[in-house]
């Protein structure tokens, strides 16, 4: 198996549920790392970037409900305020749902550059939810989380599509 | 039922619709739990959820940690036994005068008829991680309910105050650091006696003593412990050392910036202190006066 980003022409099978869920979980897990300091500050959000992975590539499966359920799964996971990643999922699964067929339309390059302000969404959401709770501004550093977030977008983009690719047919000649 | 869509066309609520219900739900969780703190059980359930999940992503860093620790060389557990052999000696003879001390104060104490002094109860409690947000200064310890950890219990290390306890899971609990923004500790200067609230400014190194008038007797090098007089924090802990002192005409207040003693960012192991403070008795109701009472009754 070719270990590269599906054409545009190539047409995948449906994700499994299962493998979903299993994203979805890793991302939660790598969030709950121990992260401390500026690691702390430059990480990326891994659990935005898978979700808005899937809203964008299975909008019918993953949606608002999920995205509201994992945001507060970090809300408690983080000892953060009550609703403030629900709140900052919710908007990007309405940017990934809403704007999935145009992100789909450009190549990997462009769909990266597609993601940077939907994940600086999620951030600007938190940071002015914090805000308006009486917490200071963290630095400018703060917004390099969605650099790098948008920098796994073409890793994910090559590895996640894999298992729904469909399995070479006999009578065809591979790829 | 004829005239609904086939299920092929079905997709609910349009995307707008959803945004505006799940953000309403949101805001209402932050406006319950900001202003209100209504979600402490949910809090507590969805907590539940999480643990083993906490639990598991903390390992690695654990693991790590002890892989360290086993691989310390012969020289430097030499070193080290011998350098805690030479403190050992070097404290005993102060602890020695100590225990003559407390005595002779538990002594002049009971003349006075003043109030003892409590010794505060320790738990050793092992940090599993700091939280990750970029907003606050909070470490999540491995004691919890469970463990009879409550919110408000003080929380020190070796050489001073590192926190308070503020929101308790049944297996674990959320620690609040010195060094918060939203966090004060009452502070009594040891070289004057003099009063004063030290608060968090929001990153790791820095206190603040906020409030003090231009003529404070505060010197750099001070040493801060708690006062006590809030009833959290034990009196007599050490908590900073005054590290400079501004003092401009222009404002009202001393601008004072502190060092905290404890290893605020670098702890692996603290103590949660539970200490009942002994509030006097409330003084009996006063007596009703006899004598209007028989006005009113005869």
């Amino acid at each position: 198996m070719a270990l590269r980003p599906p054409q545009s022409h190539e047409i995948l099978r449906p994700a499994r549920p299962g493998f979903i869920a299993l994203t979805l979980a890793a991302a939660l897990f790598a969030n709950l790392l121990p992260w401390t300091g500026a690691a702390l500050l430059i990480k990326p959000d891994f659990l935005a970037v898978i979700l808005l992975y899937w809203c964008v590539r299975e909008p019918r499966k993953i949606g608002f409900a999920v995205a509201w359920l994992l945001g507060l799964t970090m809300d408690i996971g983080n000892a953060t305020l009550f609703g403030q990643h629900a709140l900052a999922y919710t908007l990007l699964a309405y940017a990934g749902v809403t704007l999935h067929r145009r992100v789909e339309r450009f190549t990997i390059a462009q769909q990266t550059l597609q993601v940077v302000p939907m994940l600086l969404l999620v951030q600007v959401a938190t940071l002015l939810v914090r805000m308006a709770a009486g917490a200071d501004f963290p630095g400018l550093l703060y917004f390099s989380g969605s650099l790098t977030g948008a920098a796994l977008w073409p890793l994910l983009s090559t590895l996640l599509p894999l298992p729904q690719r469909p399995k070479a047919s006999p009578d065809q000649p591979a790829i | 039922m004829e005239h609904s869509p086939p299920p092929f066309f079905k997709t609910g609520p349009t995307p707008l619709a959803r945004l505006l219900i799940f953000s309403a739900l949101s805001f209402m969780l932050l406006a319950a739990d900001a202003r209100f703190g209504y979600l402490a059980p949910l809090r507590q359930f969805v907590s539940i959820v999480v643990y083993p999940f906490q639990r598991i992503a903390a390992a690695p860093a654990d693991i790590l940690r002890r892989i360290g620790e086993f691989f310390v060389t012969h020289s430097s557990l030499r070193e080290e036994n011998a350098r805690l052999l030479q403190e050992m000696l070097a404290n005993s003879a102060s602890l020695l005068q100590l225990k003559a001390l407390q005595a002779e104060n538990r002594h002049l104490r009971e003349l006075l008829a003043a109030r003892s002094r409590i010794t505060p109860e320790a738990r050793p409690a092992e940090v599993l991680y700091a939280a990750r947000d970029p907003f606050s200064r909070k470490v999540i310890i491995d004691q919890g309910a469970r463990n009879e950890v409550k919110a408000g219990q003080a929380v020190a290390d070796a050489r001073g105050v590192v926190g308070q306890v503020t929101r308790v899971y049944p297996w674990l609990a959320e620690v609040t650091l010195l060094t918060d923004k939203g966090h004060a500790v009452p502070v009594q200067n040891l070289r004057s006696g003099l009063r004063g609230v030290l608060f968090g400014v929001g990153h790791d190194g820095t206190l603040e003593l906020r409030f003090m008038p231009l003529s404070a007797d505060v010197q750099p090098g001070d040493q801060l412990v708690t006062s006590g007089i809030d009833g959290t924090y034990p009196p007599g802990l050490p908590v900073a050392e005054v590290t400079t002192v501004e003092r401009d005409a222009a404002l009202m207040f001393a601008r004072i910036h502190a060092r905290p003693l404890s290893g605020v960012a670098s702890h692996t192991h603290v103590l949660v202190l539970s200490w009942q403070r002994d509030v006097p008795e409330l003084p009996a109701e006063p007596a009703p006066q006899p004598k209007r009472r028989k006005g009113k009754k005869g």
